[in-house]
C-alpha cells in the first residue's frame, strides 16, 4: 500500500462516478459557502411577513421555504451544512494529528514501544467512544468545542493503525537506510523522509474519516446533544424536522437531503481513493 | 482452544476496567453536583441526599462500592427516575432493545448475505453495479434520515403502517423500525461479502470445483461461500456496536419503550448514574459481543488458534 498525490488524482479521474461525485461536492461546497450571501435573511432572523412554516416557493424569496417559527430554510439548511463540514474537518484535523503522530512513533520505533502502544490502541477499540462521548456531554454540559475534540479523539485509532503498517515498510526502504547512515537523527528521517511518503496514505484515511465525523455529530446533534440552538447543524435540522414531517414535509426532507448528498459523495470519493491506495497507485 | 479463548479474555476484561474506570472518574469530575437544580435545596436536605446516595464519602470508597455493586449487577439509584434502580430501568427496555436489535440482525445478515454474493457473481455487471450503489447510499444514509422518511412514506402519505409506539405482540409496529435500523447493516455486510467472495473465488480450488462439474450452485453457496464468510463473522461485533448506536436514535424517532429512549431522556436530564450505567450496559454488551464473535472466528479458522 504506497500512493503519491498524482496517482491518486489519476486514479479520480479515471473512475468517472467518483469524479462526478467530486464535482457535486464541490459545487455543494460553494452553495455553503456563498449561498447565504444570496439570501436577505440571517440564520436566526424570523420573517414575521412570510407565514410560519411557510412551504418552498421557487418564485419568493423562501426558496426553502421556512420552518415552525418562520426561520428561512434555506439559509439555515446551508449554515447547517457550514457546522457539520467544520465539525468533520476540525475533528478529522484533530484526529490526524493523533494519529500520525502515534502511528509514525510506534511503527518507527519498533520493538516493545510498538507493542505496547499498539496494544493499547486494541483495547481502546473495543471502548464505545460514542457513548463516552454522549457521557462527556452530560457531565459537562453541551459546550460545542468538546464536540469536535470528543470526536477527534474517537477516530484517531484507525488512522494510527494504518500510519503504523506503512511506516514499518517505509523504514526499511533504501532512503531510509541511507538517510540513517548519513547519520541523520531519529528525528529528522520521521519528519524528512518518512512523513512525507505517508501523505498519500493519510489524505485518504482523511477522506474516510470526514463522513464518519460528521456522522458522529449529527447523531449527537439528532439527540439534542450536539449543537445548541439558535446555532444549527444538519443533524440538528433532520431532528427538527423529523418532529414537524407531518405538517411541514420540506423542513426534514430538504436539510436530510444535503445530509445524504454530502455524505454519499464523500463516501463514494474516498471508496475510490482507497481502492487506489489498495491497488498501489503510483 | 482453551489458550485462545483466555487470550481473548485477557483484552475483554481489562477494556471493561477501563470503561468503568473511566466513566465512572469522568462522572466525579464533572463541575456541579446531581442536585445543582434550578432551586437550592435547604443544607441538610441537601446533606442526607449526599449520604443516601454515599457522595460525602472519600472518592476511592465510593469507586470500590460501585464496583462491588456491579459486580452484584447493581449499577445504583437513578436520579432522575426516582425510586427506581437503573438495573430496573434498564431491564424495562431489554425486551423492546433485544427485540428490535435480533430483527435487525438477522435481515441484515439475510439480505446484506443475499445481495453481496448476487453481486460477487457477475462483478461489473449491471446487476452488480445496482446493489453496490445501493449499498453505497445505504453506508451513507444514516438511521436518523432512513427513520423519518420511512414515517413519512410508509405512515403520514401512504398510511400503511404505525408510525411509531408499541404494543406486545404487535408486530406492524416492529417492521419501520428493524429496516430503519438494518439498512446500514445491509448494506455494509452486501459490500463485505462481496468482496471476500471476489477474492475467493479467483482461487485455483473453485477452479477445479468447477473443472470436476459440480453445479455452479454448489460450487458458489458452498465451496466459496464458507471461506468468504470469515470476515462477515469478525464484523458481526462491529455490526453489534453499529445497531446498539442505531437503536438510540431509532427508539427515538419510532417512540419504542427501549433502552435507547431512556439513556437519551437521562441524558438530556443530567441523569447521571442512568446515563453512567446504560453506558457501561452498552459497553459490556460489545465486549461480550466481540469477545464471542473471537470465539466463533477461532472455532472456525484453526489457523487463528495456534499462531
Amino acid at each position: 500500500m504506497s500512493a503519491s498525490a498524482g496517482g491518486l488524482w489519476s486514479a479520480l479521474r479515471r473512475d468517472s462516478g467518483a469524479l462526478a461525485a467530486a464535482v457535486l461536492l464541490s459545487l455543494l461546497l460553494l452553495l455553503i459557502l456563498l449561498g447565504p450571501l444570496l439570501s436577505p435573511y440571517a440564520v436566526d432572523s424570523i420573517d414575521f411577513d412570510a407565514d410560519w412554516a411557510q412551504p418552498p416557493q421557487w418564485a419568493g424569496q423562501h426558496w426553502f421555504g421556512t420552518d415552525g417559527l418562520g426561520r428561512d430554510l434555506f439559509v439555515r439548511s446551508l449554515e447547517g451544512g457550514r457546522v457539520s463540514l467544520l465539525v468533520g474537518i476540525a475533528a478529522t484535523a484533530v484526529s490526524l494529528l493523533i494519529g500520525v503522530a502515534y502511528g509514525a512513533i510506534a511503527g518507527y520505533f519498533g520493538g516493545r514501544l510498538d507493542e505496547l502502544m499498539m496494544r493499547a490502541v486494541d483495547i481502546l477499540y473495543a471502548l464505545p467512544f460514542l457513548f463516552l462521548v454522549i457521557l462527556l456531554m452530560v457531565l459537562f454540559g453541551r459546550e460545542f468545542w468538546l464536540v469536535f475534540v470528543a470526536i477527534g479523539a474517537i477516530n484517531w485509532l484507525d488512522m494510527a493503525r494504518i500510519v503504523r503498517g506503512e511506516t514499518l515498510a517505509l523504514k526499511q526502504r533504501e532512503f531510509v537506510l541511507a538517510a540513517r547512515a548519513s547519520g541523520l537523527g531519529d528525528f529528522s528521517i520521521l519528519w524528512g523522509q518518512i512523513l512525507p511518503n505517508l501523505l498519500g496514505t493519510v489524505a485518504v484515511v482523511a477522506t474516510l474519516t470526514v463522513p464518519q465525523v460528521i456522522l458522529t455529530e449529527s447523531f449527537l446533534s439528532f439527540l439534542g446533544l450536539g449543537v445548541q440552538e439558535p446555532a444549527t447543524s444538519w443533524g440538528a435540522l433532520v431532528n427538527d424536522g423529523a418532529r414537524e414531517m407531518e405538517r411541514t414535509p420540506w423542513t426534514l426532507l430538504l436539510p436530510a437531503g444535503l445530509l445524504a448528498l454530502a455524505l454519499l459523495c464523500l463516501n463514494r470519493v474516498g471508496d475510490a481513493l482507497s481502492d487506489a491506495l489498495d491497488r498501489g497507485a503510483d | 482452544m482453551i489458550r485462545y479463548a483466555l487470550l481473548r479474555l485477557a483484552t475483554a476484561l481489562p477494556t471493561l476496567l477501563l470503561l468503568v474506570t473511566l466513566s465512572f472518574f469522568l462522572m466525579r469530575l464533572a463541575p456541579g453536583g446531581p442536585f445543582d437544580g434550578e432551586r437550592s435545596l435547604p443544607p441538610q436536605i441537601e446533606a442526607s441526599l449526599r449520604a443516601e446516595f454515599h457522595l460525602d464519602e472519600p472518592l476511592p470508597r465510593q469507586y470500590l462500592r460501585y464496583l462491588g455493586g456491579l459486580l452484584r449487577g447493581d449499577l445504583g439509584p437513578s436520579f432522575q427516575y426516582q425510586g427506581f434502580r437503573v438495573r430496573e430501568l434498564i431491564a424495562a427496555g431489554l425486551p423492546v432493545s433485544l427485540t428490535l436489535g435480533m430483527c435487525a440482525m438477522a435481515l441484515a445478515l439475510l439480505l446484506g448475505g443475499a445481495a453481496g454474493i448476487a453481486a460477487s457473481l457477475r462483478p461489473g455487471r449491471a446487476l452488480d453495479q445496482g446493489l453496490m450503489s445501493l449499498a453505497m447510499l445505504g453506508i451513507s444514509v444514516p438511521s436518523y434520515v432512513v427513520g423519518p422518511l420511512l414515517v413519512l412514506l410508509f405512515a403520514v402519505l401512504l398510511r400503511w403502517l404505525p408510525a411509531g409506539g408499541w404494543e406486545p405482540g404487535r408486530w406492524s409496529d416492529l417492521l419501520l423500525p428493524v429496516v430503519a435500523l438494518a439498512l446500514p447493516q445491509i448494506a455494509a455486510i452486501a459490500r463485505l461479502l462481496r468482496g471476500s467472495m471476489l477474492e475467493v473465488l479467483r482461487q485455483p480450488y473453485i477452479r477445479t470445483a468447477r473443472a470436476k462439474g459440480l453445479p455452479e450452485s454448489r460450487v458458489v453457496l458452498v465451496h466459496a461461500l464458507k471461506p468468504a464468510l470469515l470476515p462477515v463473522i469478525s464484523y458481526l461485533g462491529p455490526a453489534t456496536a453499529g445497531l446498539i448506536t442505531g437503536s438510540v436514535v431509532v427508539e427515538q424517532v419510532f417512540d419504542l419503550p427501549g433502552i435507547g429512549r431512556y439513556f437519551v431522556q437521562g441524558a438530556l436530564n443530567r441523569d447521571y448514574t442512568l446515563v453512567l450505567g446504560v453506558v457501561l450496559f452498552y459497553g459490556a454488551t460489545i465486549v461480550l459481543f466481540n469477545f464471542l464473535v473471537d470465539l466463533l472466528y477461532g472455532l472456525i479458522n484453526p489457523r487463528l488458534r495456534q499462531s
